[in-house]
């Protein structure tokens, strides 16, 4: 095992506990706060459904590498999950539900200023209006539930103690599948990035199947996520559970479902498949924080409620945390990066360049791009795409979304496919025919990752996107997914 | 199988564990409502017959109700707690245990006063003492109505108060009539003292009953807040 994968190792590990300490608290935090199942249960709960979720159901996530997966060379993907998982740490300490997710998209705004590397404002735009978005849709959810439950407890009238039963199981059972879907969701954002280079190799486990190399590793994140809840979840819990807005069991119940159904909303390809065939707008599969989550539904119960139990004080605590987390990880990753390249001599990323060459003219010509407008720079070549970009703006009218394109088509890269890489495919997610055509490539070197793209779409239909409909977004993002997995197994570093 | 059983008896043990609780809930509140049954029938026959062989007959059912509900409520109580369960409501439901266990000793006191102490009641209050047992227990009757609300049925706890608070209304009313006639008649001051102290034990009743049901009307709307 090397040596300086396992230092790295830490930082993701790092990160995994603050996961724990905070984001799975948000799961149990209003059972705990409101004492219907005690601390010590909910954390054992807690861990084992997040480990198996991340073991059982993370690999899927494997293939997309996470949103660090952006971040290029590992000592960038070091600082940044360690400043992630600083600011979290911080928050935590202070008491106040943060997510990692927000944490992340501040690092690696982080390690783009520093990189010089262009934030895709698009995406960052989507994010950024899910945390608006996404407390508003678990309050309104929380508020409908919360009179669906109460009307029925009034119409069913249980016991005293019935209801009390009820709930409670009702709390286990919504904490547990919250954190088996938070495991799932967020053991990339922990370990993803790792995932190239992990450690662990392949065993059989007598009788159960293969235990992967991957899962060895989510195993490890999911761990550390697990010594998060247990060593450190508790004060969050009880912001959460009690300290915003005193919750009735009833309520704390409502919380947890409705930020369970948020969470799933915003991360299942089941029901965006679903949706898509029915012709109905998608909802953005993007990552949002469980703690955006619980907090809206938490304050939907107490507006509901007429908002006078509600304690602003501490709302507006949580949402100047909500502003610091992205701002402390970004700067902490950036002054990190410094720090990390300059004193220790550590790649921290790897640098992109761009050339406007003969064939990515051409290509850009069919993209809709006239060749006029970007004429003048034909053969330069640039070293970062900051440079391309400012000399987009001054020398062609080009505007935001033609210039990422430019962008896109124009990154310089080495890809050679390798048949070793080829016969170490998986077959369960690549179709025969996908294998075939890359057969029929094997060998072949390019220069811009979508030559390899081409070249595969000329050879087999599987390989070809279909039209921007909704119908087939579902097929079109899985199909680009596949081939982002190609293009980092066969890049040459 | 047998092994089985209680297998799946252990699986299903929290809903079971409950069903008992509730069970034993019920049963407590039953003793509250015989004890002030018997209560009545006891003041009833010491009119009619003084402490006859049929009054400590029912003396000792009260008695044995008082020794059975004070065990109910402490298997309740430790239930509660080592199980922690209803966290909310938990220190409101010991309370009004407590408060109702209260009653029923009040009518073991009462009726052991009668035991003891024999009061020679003159015919003329007879009626008036029979009416301020049967208002008392009324209001006691109401006050478990509205308890066993507060457990199945939150919102008809008000149903039940109101009558609690007249019923108490009506005793005192009968109480003052009595003790006024008592005052007002030729007996010997000793007598009067001594036959006020017997309207006051079966008037202490209903007003310990409206106590027990303002705590209640609190404990509710704790509840529905």
């Amino acid at each position: 095992m090397d040596g300086a994968v396992i230092l790295f190792l830490s930082s993701g590990l790092f990160l995994g506990w603050a996961l724990g300490a905070n984001d799975a608290a948000n799961v149990f935090g209003t059972a705990v706060g409101t004492r219907m199942v005690r601390f010590g249960t909910a954390a054992v709960i807690c861990s084992i459904f997040l480990i198996l979720g991340a073991v059982v159901s993370g690999s899927g996530a494997a293939h997309t590498l996470g949103k660090l997966g952006a971040v290029n060379a590992l000592g960038g993907s070091f600082t940044a999950a360690g400043a992630a998982a600083l600011a979290v740490y911080f928050m935590t300490k202070a008491g106040l539900p943060v997510s990692t997710t927000q944490a992340i998209v501040g690092a690696i705004i982080g390690w783009n200023l520093f990189t010089g590397t262009r934030t895709d404002t698009a995406t960052l735009i989507t994010i950024l209006s899910t945390w608006i978005i996404c407390p508003l849709l678990a309050g309104s959810i929380a508020a409908g539930l919360y009179k669906l439950t109460t009307y029925i407890i009034r119409t069913t009238k249980p016991h005293l103690l019935r209801q009390d039963a009820y709930t409670r199981v009702g709390l286990i059972l919504a904490g547990a599948f919250g954190a088996y879907s938070l495991g799932a969701n967020n053991i990339a954002n922990v370990m993803g990035v790792f995932v190239p280079s992990s450690p662990f190799t392949d065993f059989n486990v007598a009788g159960f199947g293969t235990f992967s190399s991957i899962q060895q590793l989510f195993l490890l994140g999911a761990l550390a996520i697990a010594v998060g809840v247990i060593t450190y979840s508790k004060r969050v819990m009880l912001t959460v559970g009690g300290r915003l807005l005193p919750l009735s069991p009833v309520g704390a119940w409502v919380a947890v479902v409705a930020h369970s159904v948020v969470l799933f909303l915003f991360a299942s390809q089941g029901l965006e498949s679903l949706l898509a065939s029915a012709g109905l707008p998608t909802i953005p599969l993007v990552p949002v924080s469980s703690s955006q989550a619980v907090v809206g539904a938490v304050l939907g119960i107490g507006l509901l409620k007429g908002g006078r139990a509600i304690r602003w004080r501490v709302l507006g605590g949580i949402s100047l945390g909500w502003l610091a987390t992205p701002i402390i990880a970004g700067v902490t990753c950036f002054v990190g990066l410094f720090v990390l390249q300059n004193v220790f001599n550590q790649e921290v990323y790897r640098p992109i360049s761009y050339e406007l060459s003969e064939p990515v003219l051409e290509r850009l010509e069919r993209e809709g791009l006239a060749a006029g407008e970007i004429g003048s720079l034909k053969g330069a070549i640039f070293e970062s795409a900051w440079q391309l970009n400012e000399r987009l703006k001054t020398e062609a009218a080009l505007d935001g979304a033609a210039r990422d394109k430019v962008l896109l088509f124009a990154e310089r890269t080495v890809l050679i496919v390798d048949p070793d890489h080829i016969s170490r495919l998986d077959t369960d997610w690549y179709t025969p025919a996908q294998i075939a055509a890359l057969q029929q490539v094997m060998g072949q070197q390019y220069t811009h990752k979508w030559m390899l793209g081409d070249a595969l779409a000329a050879k087999a239909s599987e390989w070809r996107f279909r039209s921007a409909d909704l119908a087939n977004k579902v097929y079109n993002t899985e199909l680009q997914k596949k081939i982002d997995a190609l293009y980092r197994k066969f890049e040459i570093r | 199988m047998a092994e089985r059983s209680t297998m799946l008896g252990g699986n299903l043990s929290p809903f079971r564990r409950t069903k008992a609780l509730e069970n034993e809930i019920d049963a407590f509140l039953n003793k509250l409502s015989e004890s002030g049954l018997l209560f009545k029938r006891a003041v009833q026959i010491y009119l009619d017959e003084g402490a006859s062989g049929a009054f400590d007959e029912k003396l000792q059912l009260v008695n044995r109700l008082e020794s059975e509900a004070d065990k109910l409520r402490r298997s309740i109580e430790t239930q509660l707690y080592t199980q922690t369960l209803i966290p909310e409501s938990r220190g409101d439901v010991l309370g009004l245990l407590e408060n109702l266990d209260s009653v029923i000793n009040q009518h073991e006191g009462a009726l052991w006063a009668f035991s003891i102490e024999q009061p020679d009641i003159p015919s003329e209050f007879r009626g008036d003492y029979a009416i301020l047992s049967e208002q008392a227990v009324l209001a006691v009757e109401s006050l478990v109505l509205a308890s066993r609300a507060f457990f199945r049925n939150i919102e008809a706890v008000n149903d039940h108060m109101h009558k609690v608070m007249f019923y108490e209304k009506e005793a005192d009313k009968v109480s003052t009539k009595l003790k006024r006639a008592i005052f007002g008649s030729d007996l010997p001051l000793s007598r009067k003292a001594q036959l006020r102290n017997f309207v006051e034990h079966i008037d202490n009743l209903a007003d310990r009953s409206e106590d027990v049901a303002d705590r209640l009307a609190i404990y509710t709307i704790k509840r529905t807040v």
